[in-house]
């Protein structure tokens, strides 16, 4: 019997797109489109199995080996930095990691700078290279509103569009990375089936090649 | 003593079963003491897993450490390197950091070390010894190998910084090849190279046809003798594991090591549960002039793996209430024990433990009160 492959997928859009494209070669798993409350979704015959995780756990299912595989954007695998494989940029989901505020919020180095953001480790980083001293404050959601209303100098956070940014009248004032979503892989499972995840990639890489040409033309 | 491998969990089993290997090849145990000055992890602190370290001061001041690996201490007080070669083995208590839980946890660690003049045979004995262990713990096993100065031959190549090469390094150690692409190209790479360092990120599979396609990259003379060294060993030990494979993105401080590495895995156990290599950079550091190759396992990591134990907690478990006599109760359940049994004794019956038999003891003696095999 061929072993099992298990793979995380992020709940929301980019999961459900990067179904589609696993779908797309030979991965399908057709109980999965069923709209159901199940979290786990198996398909003997093309030997995967699927569950949804919540984006940011994604990481830490891999890393413990209890998924294979799995899904998950760049800014995550930098904030927590998981002991795994990074085996394929899949190159969607694509956005940025930026520093926004109010037009004139770095101005003046004279004094500590307050960042308000969801990736503590990502934004001090960035800002020990800069030798900046700084205060952290760590929020979970809505991060835009810490500079509008005095809670921080700036913000540290993915911007896709920057529609919100500019509704709020915030500005991109450096940019600290792109981001787009990346393939994990166990260390240990990459081992065991190490046959199953290289097709997989280089499914994935020939699909990858095919759409760009399909761009240019 | 007579022990059953039942009685033993997992974990213990595999020390019983390592330290008979290590045994059979005449390597000597080695027994340490707890503590160790502080300095010395200090010095030698990306030698270590985890950084952080236990520290207290003793009555004189001085800086002690809880050891965090055994390692380092075994270097430090190595012989020179012309008397006989050194082959030892511990199974040691270690405190370490794990990096996911954010505290110190005690953790057993078994080794093996050779110390002296390492030659072709003593580093295909010393792998052998990996691929036997590994072999012990789990039939699904796999020992990647690489050596060292593969990617540091190519590195030599490449006008870069410490730092630069150690962004890049850690990139081909997550198998990272978009990534380190793009480094190489912000570092100002020519364009052969930046390809030949993003290939080592997937050259890995069988020996011969690894070191085959590896060739195609030989830039100099390290790199050419790291292929030779493995091209030997591979000559040595072909016959005689299935485990082995190559992996010449699998990489290691090369402030320490600086030849052959490798890493073990056994289905089922998420993480890397054997860790080794070649560690002569590691002896020069320490003043030593011997060279060293060893490598530690992480029987922490047997928890990991199913939890499952065959059959019950016990063979017996025997009830007695206010009438039994002390006496003749001892006297049962050592009549019970001598045949090998594992018999408990207790008032109330258990909802907890599994048990084969419930006995009781009463007026006339023992009685039966369920059977469960």
């Amino acid at each position: 019997m061929k072993q099992m492959l298990s793979i995380a997928l992020p709940k929301g859009r980019l999961g459900e797109s990067v179904y589609k494209i696993f779908e797309n070669i030979g991965l399908a798993c057709p109980e999965i489109l069923e709209n159901s409350r199940k979290l786990i979704f198996e398909n003997e015959e093309n030997a995967v199995r699927y569950f949804w995780a919540k984006p940011s756990d994604v990481a830490i299912y891999v890393e413990h080996g209890v998924a294979d595989i799995g899904i998950v954007g760049l800014d995550i695998l930098l904030e927590q930095k998981p002991d795994v494989f990074e085996l394929l940029d899949l190159e969607l989901g694509k956005c940025r990691i930026a520093v926004a505020g109010k037009k004139d919020a770095l101005k003046g180095a004279d004094r500590k700078l307050r960042v308000a953001t969801k990736y503590p480790a990502i934004a001090s980083s960035y800002y020990a290279e800069k030798s900046r001293e700084i205060e952290i404050i760590k929020l979970n959601g809505s991060i835009e509103l810490a500079p509008i209303i005095g809670l921080s100098d700036v913000i540290v956070d993915i911007v896709e569009t920057g529609k919100t940014l500019k509704e709020n009248k915030l500005f991109v004032l450096e940019e600290i990375c792109d981001i787009s979503a990346r393939l994990i892989a166990n260390r240990s499972s990459f081992r065991f089936k190490t046959e199953a995840i290289e097709n997989l990639c280089e499914n994935l890489r020939t699909r990858n090649s095919g759409v760009e040409k399909e761009k240019i033309q | 003593m007579n022990i059953k491998s039942s009685e033993l969990c997992r974990e213990e089993r595999a020390i019983f079963e390592l330290r008979g290997i290590y045994e059979q090849y005449g390597y000597e145990k080695y027994k340490i003491s707890k503590f160790e000055e502080y300095a010395l992890y200090l010095e030698n602190k990306s030698f270590l897993p985890s950084p952080e370290v236990i520290t207290f001061t003793d009555k004189n001041g001085r800086l002690l450490a809880l050891k965090p690996d055994v390692t380092l201490s075994i270097a430090k007080n190595a012989r020179s390197a012309s008397e006989e070669p050194e082959k030892l083995y511990y199974n040691e208590n270690v405190f370490r950091m794990p990096r996911a839980s954010g505290e110190f946890r005690e953790i057993m660690q078994l080794g093996l070390e050779y110390i002296g003049e390492v030659d072709l045979y003593a580093e295909c004995e010393v792998l052998s010894l990996a691929a036997k262990s590994l072999e012990a713990l789990s039939e699904t096993c796999v020992l990647v190998v690489s050596h060292m100065g593969f990617v540091a031959g190519l590195l030599d190549e490449c006008r870069l910084t410490g730092l630069q090469k150690e962004k890049i390094l850690s990139c081909i150690g997550s198998k990272n090849s978009h990534e380190t692409e793009r480094l190489c190209h912000s570092f100002g790479l020519e364009q052969e190279l930046c390809e030949a360092i993003s290939a080592v990120c997937s050259l890995h599979g069988s020996f011969e046809e690894t070191i085959e396609k590896a060739r195609l990259y030989i830039k100099n003379e390290k790199m050419e003798d790291s292929l030779l060294l493995l091209r030997d060993i591979w000559q040595v030990l072909k016959g005689e594991f299935n485990c082995l494979i190559l992996d010449f993105s699998v990489i290691n401080d090369l402030s320490y090591y600086n030849g052959l590495i490798f890493q073990g895995f056994i289905d089922g156990v998420p993480a890397t549960v054997l860790s080794g290599g070649r560690y002569d950079e590691l002896m020069r550091r320490l003043g030593k002039d011997s060279q060293a190759i060893g490598f530690a396992v992480y029987t922490d990591q047997l928890e990991n793996m199913e939890r499952q134990r065959g059959g019950y907690d016990l063979d017996v478990l025997l009830l007695y209430d206010d009438k039994a006599e002390a006496e003749k109760l001892s006297a049962a359940v050592r009549m019970l024990t001598a045949n090998g049994q594992r018999v408990r004794a207790q008032r109330v019956k258990s909802d907890r433990l599994s048990y084969k038999q419930l006995l009781r003891l009463g007026e006339g003696g023992l009685e039966i009160l369920e059977t469960n095999a």
